[in-house]
């Protein structure tokens, strides 16, 4: 009896395990995880991506939210247990992930041509494909101000942001060395060419606290994406650094008097990565090329104000889903928004941050 | 007679130890079920607890990276004295085998190159492209000089700080993150040294954790002793309706109960809106509540209360209302009565209570991270941002681990101080 | 001894408490204590006895009526500047303090200065022989000697008046008896006014002056020990205190001191009249059970009846007998166990006899 009941268990967990991980392949080939930055912009990627694809090949996508950096990719690469198939990350991200090892490598010639018939690797702006890498859009970090909380005079230029005299009242930042030290510096006067040059040095670097010295006693920070144009809306800030989507979702979507400022912008971008080892990487890879082509890549943007990240695709960029408002003049690589713009230094960031971000946090708890 | 003693004698003894072998097998049944009932219990706790700490102490010091990359380059390292001027030949050349190797070496070692210029770079910031691009050029370098070449490709390995770094890296164990967790690094020449005054953080967050988580105890303590008096002298019914509230914010996540805050605190919250209609605070110049120490005080204050009343409340609910009315009739007025009477009956309570505010506070993270600002954040807010965004896992590790010493430390000293059997949780 | 000649330390006049505002707990108190008598006020719980003494005490307020200190109205003096001594049930000794510093903690108050201090707080150690045990913590000492430490602790400062609730309730029958006859040495020795408050009658009946018998927030009977079990004035006091048969009946004929009731299940009984209004009223009669005789000699108790043995109880000094007599089966007769005494068996008749002085008449409440 004993024995038999033994046997019979034995067989009924090995039935079981041979059922699970059937059951799991073909789990695997029905479904992907991709992970992104949650509100409006995982919206904007599953109306302009997710849906699509699903209804093309069948595939269902689960969407799920992170905050940013690689701890997450890190810590379920080492310990050998990848369930994220394709996470959108920040560029430095992507290029120090591929640095360590933790990315797969990924072949652009998967990657469609425009629909111009441009092949793709010259389709794809300069610097936007890497190794480990396939950026889908460019994305900037701003400042904004809300005009009803204004009378006369409206800040124009970045120098008008670290200038309390002129605009007396609290300003919200990202807590955070990048990029603010980058605008300190072009405030005070640094063209945006030699901004990462000057960071390079010691006096530049001093010359950038100098600046936010300037401001620090009216400096609220922020560390979400979600709370700057909260703070703005509810009049803790008067003027507050941004992404440039956030605050459009809150001037077009939900009516907020706010204004961009792009002069003075740092424009960055958004990437596809495949952690090593996911689950369903030849999956990720389709979904990669799906997302990035032309129309797709133009079609994003008629969710959120992100550019796309093919020139293919830019004359392709047209109205606002919802509201039918032009995109284009909200893209931060129109021409009108991008005559003083900087772009992240990866590799310079990639270098210092660690450095940085200790004076910064220094500079701060004094 | 004599005889039969002898021969008892021996006969009690196996019998003592007869005995003795029937008692340990008549528990042994009850003592193997008492351990496979708890067993669960302990299987979880290892697994979920005391690995997961054992790892985090290890990691603190586990540095194996240089010593894997460049293998070579840190024996030819071994007896360089840096004070001494730049390493010799060999370690060039070691240096440029060992990246060559690794370049060559797949994706694995492309990997590992990363993973040490990355870890160089929390010793030598501005190295990591120093090194890919060394790298990158490395398998080319075909005969020496090396010196020359790699100086070539850039002047930072004309400088010992690089090299410097290799060395002292390249043992597999270290306490580098230890002394980063104070302020203080090695320099060029090996000796331990404060960081330059830019650089100094972590003293400034350890005092302030221990102020904030001072000062939030201290207004837990008075906040909560009398709210505790109160449920403790009200009638047992009522007592028990008010304990639901004194409970209800456990319902709630705590992520609202901190945005909450936020709500009130704010610019044009509810609060600086009241004082404004009564005129006693400006439209404009108004005071920061929210987003700095203040608010993080406020907040952990409010949230923490709890885990202090609850300990206050069960002591003084076992303190029989004539203690007072005795010290009453001694002749001690109401005031010496409370004091000398009933608060040192107390004590265990309030102990209780300020060691579990106290290290809750020291390790609290969302508070501070959602209203702290530029001053109000912890030791926890920089130990997440080691471990999410900076990814130096092991700086993190031993950040956790001086904060898991410092708690330990402190019940040692309130054990000595006032003893932890005297302490009544409830 | 009759109210006006007594030298009075305490005095109730017209006293009410009320805890709800709806019944009161103690009706209407007017009573002397005399200075340096040993007074008990004997009741069962909820009688306001333990509320009378918190209203000496000062811990209650008195609804209505004075209390008189030595001719003072102490209702609004706080309890601490009463000066009055008082022992709690369950001691109330300090946890956190040793013996010594329990004792020393009245003094302290008074500001006295150290070696007074100690020298007083030896001598109350001494007096309740517990010299040695001044450094030990409450928790380490028996029930009997944590009772003690409370009484010298009550006694350090020298109080006129002395107030102890049931102090010896949480004791043991032993030990309980060696604390009254400590107690009351120390009563005698210290010439200390105490108000008693117990509802262990054997307790009061030692340890007494007077005895106040407490009911329903009424004092029953104020008297002596003596006169109380000898005299009790109504059904509560006789029933209360002692055993007692208890006969019902109506009044046929009062006679000045006597008078004849007639007992409800028939036949007539000379009794003394106590507490009747006269003829015709209804009446409880009291008969103690030491005080009837079995098979009296012809002629020499006006009180003869009939009776059924019912069960015999062999006490050693005496036989407790239960005899059914007059329609009642309970009634008790205590038969000493001296020589020449009949030897009774269960069902046997026999005649039960007393004399008309040991027979009261009382209320005929219940």
């Amino acid at each position: 009896m004993k024995r038999s009941f033994t046997t019979t268990a034995v067989a009924a967990a090995g039935l079981a395990m041979l059922g699970l991980s059937t059951f799991g392949t073909a789990q695997a080939a029905e479904s992907i995880t991709v992970v992104s930055w949650g509100g409006g912009y995982t919206q904007s990627q599953i109306k302009a991506y997710h849906e699509p694809f699903t209804a093309e090949t069948g595939i269902t996508i689960r969407s799920e939210d992170y905050n940013g950096g690689l701890a997450e990719v890190k810590a379920q690469v080492e310990a050998g247990s990848v369930i994220w198939d394709l996470v959108d990350v920040e560029l430095s991200d992507a290029v120090r992930g591929c640095d360590e090892g933790l990315l797969e490598t990924i072949d652009h010639s998967i990657l469609p041509p425009g629909d111009d018939g441009t092949p793709a690797k010259d389709d794809f702006m300069e610097g936007t494909l890497f190794e480990c890498a396939v950026a889908n859009i460019v994305w900037s970090t701003i400042y904004a101000y809300d005009k009803s909380k204004l009378t006369g005079a409206v800040p124009k230029t970045i120098a008008d942001f670290f200038d309390t005299k002129k605009f007396p009242g609290k300003r919200g930042i990202r807590k955070n060395a990048k990029p603010i030290l980058e605008m300190a510096l072009m405030a005070d006067g640094v063209a945006s060419g030699d901004v990462y040059d000057t960071l390079s040095t010691d006096a530049g670097i001093d010359r950038a606290f100098k600046v936010l010295d300037r401001i620090k006693k009216d400096v609220l920070w922020w560390e979400a994406g979600a709370q700057p144009p909260q703070m703005l809306a509810d009049g803790e800030v008067l003027m507050t650094t941004a992404y440039n989507g956030r605050i459009f979702n809150a001037q077009v979507v939900e009516n907020k008097p706010f204004v961009i400022v792009w002069d003075g912008q740092v424009w960055d971008l958004d990437l596809w990565v495949i952690p090593k080892g996911a689950p369903n990487k030849e999956t990720a890879l389709k979904f990669i090329a799906f997302s990035t082509d032309t129309k797709r890549n133009a079609a994003q943007a008629s969710y959120i104000s992100y550019g796309p990240v093919r020139k293919s695709a830019a004359p392709l960029v047209s109205t606002h889903a919802e509201t039918g408002i032009d995109m284009k003049p909200h893209m931060p690589t129109a021409p009108e928004n991008f005559k003083n713009a900087l772009q992240n230094d990866f590799e310079f960031w990639a270098d210092h941050q660690d450095e940085l971000n200790e004076r910064f946090n220094a500079w701060l708890a004094k | 007679m004599a005889e039969a003693v002898i021969t008892a004698a021996p006969t009690e003894v196996s019998d003592a130890v007869n005995l003795k072998a029937r008692l340990r097998s008549a528990t042994a049944r009850s003592r193997r079920n008492a351990f496979l009932l708890t067993a669960p219990l302990l299987i979880m706790l290892l697994i979920t607890f005391i690995v997961p700490i054992l790892d985090m102490l290890f990691r603190s010091i586990d540095d194996p990276i240089v010593g894997q990359a460049v293998p070579r380059a840190a024996i030819a390292l071994e007896d360089w004295d840096s004070g001494a001027g730049l390493p010799s030949e060999e370690a060039y050349a070691a240096l440029v085998a060992d990246l060559a190797a690794l370049r060559t070496g797949g994706s694995d070692g492309k990997a590992l190159i990363g993973r040490f210029a990355t870890r160089l770079n929390f010793e030598q910031p501005g190295v990591r492209s120093v090194i890919t691009k060394t790298a990158r050029k490395a398998p080319k370098l075909k005969e020496g000089p090396y010196k020359d070449a790699l100086i070539k490709i850039h002047k930072k390995w004309g400088q010992p700080e690089i090299w410097a770094a290799i060395q002292r890296l390249s043992a597999p164990y270290t306490v580098v993150h230890f002394l980063a967790s104070l302020d203080l690094h090695y320099d060029v020449e090996g000796s331990i040294v404060g960081q330059p005054e830019m650089r100094q953080v972590y003293i400034t967050i350890w005092l302030r954790t221990l102020y904030i988580s001072g000062l939030v105890t201290l207004l837990c303590i008075l906040l909560g002793y009398p709210v505790a008096y109160l449920l403790a002298t009200l009638p047992q019914r009522t007592s028990n309706l008010l304990i639901i509230l004194v409970l209800l914010p456990f319902w709630t996540s705590l992520l609202v109960r901190t945005t909450s805050w936020i709500v009130v605190l704010g610019r044009n919250g509810v609060l600086l809106e009241t004082l404004a209609w009564l005129g006693l605070v400006g439209d404009v110049d108004r005071p920061q509540l929210i987003y700095n120490m203040t608010g993080t005080i406020v907040a952990m204050t409010h949230i923490l209360l709890p885990f202090m009343i609850l300990p206050i409340y069960s002591v003084m609910r076992g303190i029989s209302p004539t203690y007072m009315r005795a010290a009453r009739s001694l002749g001690a007025n109401p005031a010496r009565a409370f004091y000398k009477v009933y608060l040192p009956q107390t004590v265990p309570g309030v102990g209780a209570g300020s060691i579990l505010v106290f290290i809750l506070a020291m390790g609290y993270y969302i508070t501070p991270a959602l209203v702290g600002g530029q001053n109000g954040t912890l030791i926890s807010n920089f130990i997440a941002f080691h471990m999410q965004k900076s990814l130096n896992w092991g700086f993190a590790a031993a950040l956790g681990a001086i904060l898991l010493a410092g708690v330990l430390g402190l019940y040692w000293l309130y054990d000595r101080v006032v003893g932890v059997s005297n302490m009544k949780m409830g | 001894m009759p109210d006006s000649d007594i030298d009075t330390l305490v005095e109730f006049v017209g006293v009410q408490k009320s805890y709800d505002g709806e019944t009161l707990v103690v009706k209407d108190l007017n009573l002397k204590v005399a200075r340096g008598e040993f007074l008990t006020m004997l009741g069962p719980s909820g009688s306001g006895k333990t509320t009378v003494l918190m209203m000496v005490a000062g811990f209650e307020p008195a609804t209505h009526g004075d209390i008189l200190l030595d001719s003072v109205p102490i209702n609004n003096v706080p309890p601490h500047k009463r000066g009055i001594g008082m022992v709690f049930q369950n001691y109330a000794l300090f946890p956190h303090m040793t013996v010594f510093e329990n004792l020393a903690f009245p003094l302290q108050v008074r500001r006295m200065g150290k070696a007074e201090v100690e020298s007083k707080v030896q001598r109350a150690l001494d007096m309740v022989r517990l010299g040695g045990f001044g450094h030990r913590r409450p928790g380490q000492l028996s029930g009997g000697q944590q009772q003690r430490v409370a009484v010298a602790r009550a006694l350090v400062f020298e109080p006129t008046l002395v107030l102890m609730d049931e102090p010896l309730g949480a004791l043991d029958k032993n030990l309980r008896e060696e604390m009254q006859y400590e107690i009351k040495h120390i009563h005698e020795n210290l010439g200390v006014t105490m108000v008693y408050v117990t509802h262990d009658q054997s307790e009061a009946l030692t340890m007494s002056n007077r005895i106040a018998v407490f009911d329903d927030g009424v004092i029953q009977q104020l008297a002596t020990p003596e006169s109380l079990y000898e005299m009790p004035e109504n059904a509560f006091v006789a029933g209360f205190i002692g055993e007692n048969n208890r006969l019902m009946g109506r009044v046929t004929e009062m006679n000045g001191q006597s008078c004849l009731v007639e007992v409800d299940a028939g036949g007539s009984v000379q009794a003394l009249a106590i507490n009747v209004d006269g003829v015709g009223t209804r009446t409880t009669l009291s008969l103690r059970p030491e005080r009837v005789t079995i098979n009296p000699a012809e002629g020499s108790c006006p009180n003869v009846f009939d009776a059924k043995v019912e069960e015999l109880i062999y006490l050693g000094d005496h036989m407790r007998t239960r005899v059914s007599v007059c329609g009642h089966d309970d009634f008790i007769v205590k038969v000493p166990n001296s020589s020449g005494n009949v030897n009774l068996t269960p069902g046997e008749m026999v005649k039960v006899g007393w004399m008309a002085e040991d027979c009261r008449a009382l209320d005929a409440r219940e």
